[in-house]
């Protein structure tokens, strides 16, 4: 389960930072999303709802996912589309020799703390 | 309340756990490598050859990663080669802290060169380091050759691609260099080895590639 593995990782490191910098309470946590970045938005939630509640650091954290848009590259015609819409074959001209620039990513962008 | 810019991967502490074993293995003069593929691509029967080619010399062993079974490691057992299976707890990837459990329960007494058999998937095992110092990658010839195009980091992520099962060339419309070409569009310094884990052909490339990675973490030691 990719979801629930990516939640234990977010959680190891969210609770490694907050040991570096004397962060006892994590009150909310944004996660940025690449639209083809293979995770489940709804499900990854239900993950870290079930998960936040065994640690202290972050039990009564909200998390919030932003979800940001997939751009590929087209190298016959060099010009970026939109992933979703139009897949792996290039809108314009229809060629297969196509890269994916970014959308895949699954960054923590910031967290707030709640200071003592 | 303060609000803490991060701007880090989710995976960072992973990151990190995965560069100490590292280079604590290459303390050790132990060169891990971590084999990713889809399922059925030919992972152990590659591990088995090169097994018996290696003979002993470097001494071998292999993580077998499964997210339940252990009928690879009975089969690598078989074959003479120690091997220690390593359960994901239904986890999709083997991540670095997993890979260090694993090696703890391994006698790794003399060991050069050791094989995570990472979970049959070409997405998840990608985007999560093991500390291996050499990620392999295996493609089999009736898997496609636009794989590249479909899964890209796991090429990106690769220092070698090994494409199997070129006995079966004849059957599919698998193009070697176009897959090449794919491939090294993404990672121009990735090494392709075209081998035959049945028949033999090309395991010596392979190999001889696999030996120079041993001889240059012994060096670095
Ligand atoms: N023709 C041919 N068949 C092969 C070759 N290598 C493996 N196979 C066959 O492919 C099938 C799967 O091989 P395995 O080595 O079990 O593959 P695997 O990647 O370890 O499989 P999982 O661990 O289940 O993901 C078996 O039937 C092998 O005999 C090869 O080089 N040529
Ligand atoms: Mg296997
Ligand atoms: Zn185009």
């Amino acid at each position: 389960m990719h979801e629930m593995g990516i939640v234990l990782h977010l959680a190891k490191t969210l609770t490694q930072t907050a040991k570096e910098q004397n962060i006892v309470k994590i009150s909310h946590v944004t996660l940025e999303v690449g639209e083809v970045s293979g995770i489940l938005t709804d499900y990854f939630s239900d993950c870290w709802d079930y998960f936040k509640g065994r640690s202290e650091l972050l039990k009564d954290s909200v998390l919030e996912v932003v979800t940001t848009p997939a751009v590929t590259w087209c190298d016959s015609c060099k010009k970026t589309y939109p992933t979703v819409k139009y897949g792996r074959i290039c809108p314009y001209c229809g060629s297969g020799e196509t890269w994916l620039l970014y959308g895949n990513q699954c960054v923590i962008r910031d967290i707030t703390a709640e200071e003592e | 309340m303060k609000v803490i810019e991060l701007n880090e991967s989710v995976t960072e502490s992973n990151d990190r756990d995965a560069q100490e074993l590292s280079s604590q293995l290459r303390g050790r003069g132990i060169l891990l490598v971590n084999l990713m593929s889809s399922p059925g691509s030919g992972k152990t029967t590659l591990l088995k050859r090169i097994a018996a080619d290696f003979a002993g010399s470097p001494k071998m062993a292999v993580l077998e990663a499964d997210i339940a079974s252990d009928v690879d490691a009975v089969r690598m057992e078989e074959a003479g080669v120690t091997s220690v299976q390593a359960h994901t707890d239904g986890m999709c990837h083997m991540d670095a802290g997993m890979t260090r459990r694993g090696l703890e329960a391994m006698d790794l007494e003399g060991v050069d060169i050791v094989f995570l058999e990472n979970v049959g998937n070409l997405i998840c095992p990608a985007e999560f380091a093991t500390g291996a110092q050499k990620n392999m990658m295996i493609l089999s010839v009736p898997e496609g050759d636009d794989k590249p195009l479909k899964y890209p980091l796991m090429f990106s992520e690769s220092d070698a691609l090994v494409i199997t099962k070129t006995d079966a060339l004849p059957y599919f419309d698998f193009d070697i260099r176009t897959c090449e070409e794919r491939a090294k569009k993404l990672n121009p310094g990735l090494r392709i080895f075209p081998v035959s884990a049945k028949a033999g052909d090309g395991m010596k490339e392979l190999e001889e590639w696999l030996k120079a990675a041993v001889t240059e973490i012994k060096r670095e030691k």
